[in-house]
């Protein structure tokens, strides 16, 4: 007796669950004015992308022209698809000691598959994403950034 | 000659009668035969397009899209710019396939479906043929498919198609049960299995209010197990993407793929047609007893409106269980039919006997 009043409350529960589904996606279908896309090439001048958006590696600079890259080169270890490439330079201390700096640090972007496993790894947090996302170029030689600015520098606190 | 969008039947009655004069009764009838083939085949060609919009349009207003809306006013001719995209692909030839199955696989399922459409009354008189067992003639024809889907599956030499042809075939076998057996309980309160006579006892009220709690459930039966035996979500395990790829139509390409396409939708048309003329009346006006004002406002308007609107409103219910539902496991799906819908069914039509037996029937 018990299993038959559980096979019609099944149904009962199943249709109800169902129905709640469709009064979802019914609501929806009525209000065609509710859309939740982006209407890209269209609102191309007031888009706002999400902080979360992951448009390519950026190394943030501040208005001194300084990042926190110190040129140790674990993103480039870190990535596993050979998109980074870090090209140091020894500078002579004032002490007398020589120091490792970065000189170019060098992103294929043509081989990221965003996966941001450099950003994790960056000790300094030097790196971030950008939210840039209009990459199509006509020259692929053009998709090697180079992200640290000429003439910039590391900021001073930075310890490594 | 008075023609008018209300009965075809003088039109047709007269272009029957031109050709007889003006040809022997053999050709005649080969004239007639083409005539029809073209016409259906044109209506075809323009459902199949306007449903995969409908399709589109309304999978993305159920999910807070847009949908199309590059190509022409409101994207309208997407579809026709996918049709000369289909058209213009490459047929990719598979080494190790049955060659002759496998060309042969799209036409089979395109075919059941084009049969099919035959028995389908559009208007009064617009019917390409009234057999006196229509509705038993529309269940066997458009289950041919099937056998296609199984050919395409098997001929491809190819383990993704050959899972999706046999959950198909799984499929369809028991849905067809479940598919059968709610028209019967429409056939019993009708009397007669041709669609003409089923258009007309449906004068004074449609099916699905003549017929109590009885034919709302059969309905719902009908729709449930005609979603799953047209191979569509959340029924569509037989071309699973996630799982499959595309399933039984994974090797195909171009025109071929686009054939398999169409018949899907066309299947789903012709399923909403069935629905439409057994539950819903089909072309017959919203008739409320004895309110003859009313009923005569209603009579203004044409029979294939009430027709084309009664179908489209059956597919979108179908696609609103596409996109609301999540894709069914095989054994659920089984189980739903084997263990719920069937034995609903079964009692259902007993129900429905004995109400046609003691007249509480309106």
């Amino acid at each position: 007796m018990n299993s038959i009043f559980e096979y019609f409350a099944d149904i009962f529960h199943t249709v109800k669950s169902l129905l709640t589904g469709m009064k979802v996606t019914g609501r929806y279908f009525f209000s065609p004015w509710e859309i939740v896309t982006q209407q890209y090439p269209e609102n191309r001048k007031t888009l706002k992308m999400y902080d979360r958006f992951k448009g390519e590696v950026i190394m943030p600079h501040n208005d001194h022209n300084e990042h926190r890259c110190t040129g140790c080169g674990i993103c480039e270890t870190a990535c596993p698809n050979g998109t980074i490439e870090i090209i140091q330079a020894k500078i002579d201390m004032p002490d007398g000691k020589k120091k490792r700096i970065i000189d170019r640090h060098i992103y294929h972007l043509g081989m990221c598959t965003f996966c941001g496993l450099c950003i994790k790894a960056c000790p300094s947090d030097a790196l971030a994403w950008g939210q840039e996302f209009e990459h199509a170029v006509f020259d692929r030689s053009k998709l090697n950034k180079t992200l640290n600015q000429p003439g910039s520098s590391i900021i001073k606190d930075i310890v490594e | 000659m008075n023609f008018s969008i209300y009965d075809f039947t003088s039109f047709n009655q007269w272009i029957d009668k031109f050709l007889n004069d003006n040809l022997p009764a053999f050709w005649a009838v080969a004239v007639e035969m083409v005539i029809i083939g073209v016409a259906i085949l044109l209506f075809y060609a323009l459902v199949g397009l306007f449903l995969v919009y409908a399709e589109r349009k309304v999978c993305a207003f159920m999910q807070n899209r847009v949908g199309p809306n590059r190509v022409g006013p409101y994207g309208f001719f997407q579809t026709i710019a996918d049709f000369i995209k289909l058209m213009l692909k490459e047929l990719i030839y598979i080494k190790n396939a049955d060659q002759l199955l496998f060309n042969l696989a799209p036409f089979i399922v395109i075919i059941a479906s084009f049969m099919a459409i035959a028995a389908i009354p559009f208007a009064k008189g617009l019917h390409a043929i009234d057999f006196d067992i229509g509705v038993l003639y529309v269940i066997a024809v458009s289950s041919l498919g099937v056998v296609g889907i199984l050919l395409a599956g098997w001929s491809s030499n190819n383990k993704y198609s050959l899972i999706g042809a046999m959950r198909s075939g799984a499929q369809i076998v028991s849905y067809e049960l479940s598919v059968g057996l709610s028209l019967i309980t429409i056939i019993i309160l009708a009397g007669t299995m041709q669609f003409s006579e089923i258009v007309e006892g449906q004068r004074d009220g449609w099916f699905i209010f003549k017929g109590h709690i009885p034919a709302f459930i059969a309905f719902i039966i009908f729709l449930i197990s005609s979603t799953a035996e047209t191979n569509r979500g959340p029924f569509d395990l037989a071309e699973a993407e996630s799982e499959l790829t595309a399933g039984f139509h994974t090797e195909y390409s171009g025109i071929k793929f686009a054939f398999f396409f169409l018949a899907e939708y066309m299947n789903m048309f012709i399923v909403a047609s069935i629905a439409a003329t057994v539950f819903l009346g089909g072309w017959m006006p919203f008739h409320v007893g004895s309110w003859a004002g009313f009923n005569h406002v209603m009579d203004f308007i044409p029979p294939f409106v009430w027709y084309i609107g009664k179908t489209f409103f059956v597919i979108w219910v179908m696609m609103w269980f596409k996109w609301t539902f999540p894709r069914l496991r095989i054994d659920q799906l089984l189980t739903l039919e084997w263990k719920y819908l069937l034995p609903i069914n079964l009692v259902n039509i007993l129900i429905m006997a004995f109400i046609v037996l003691m007249g509480w029937h309106f």
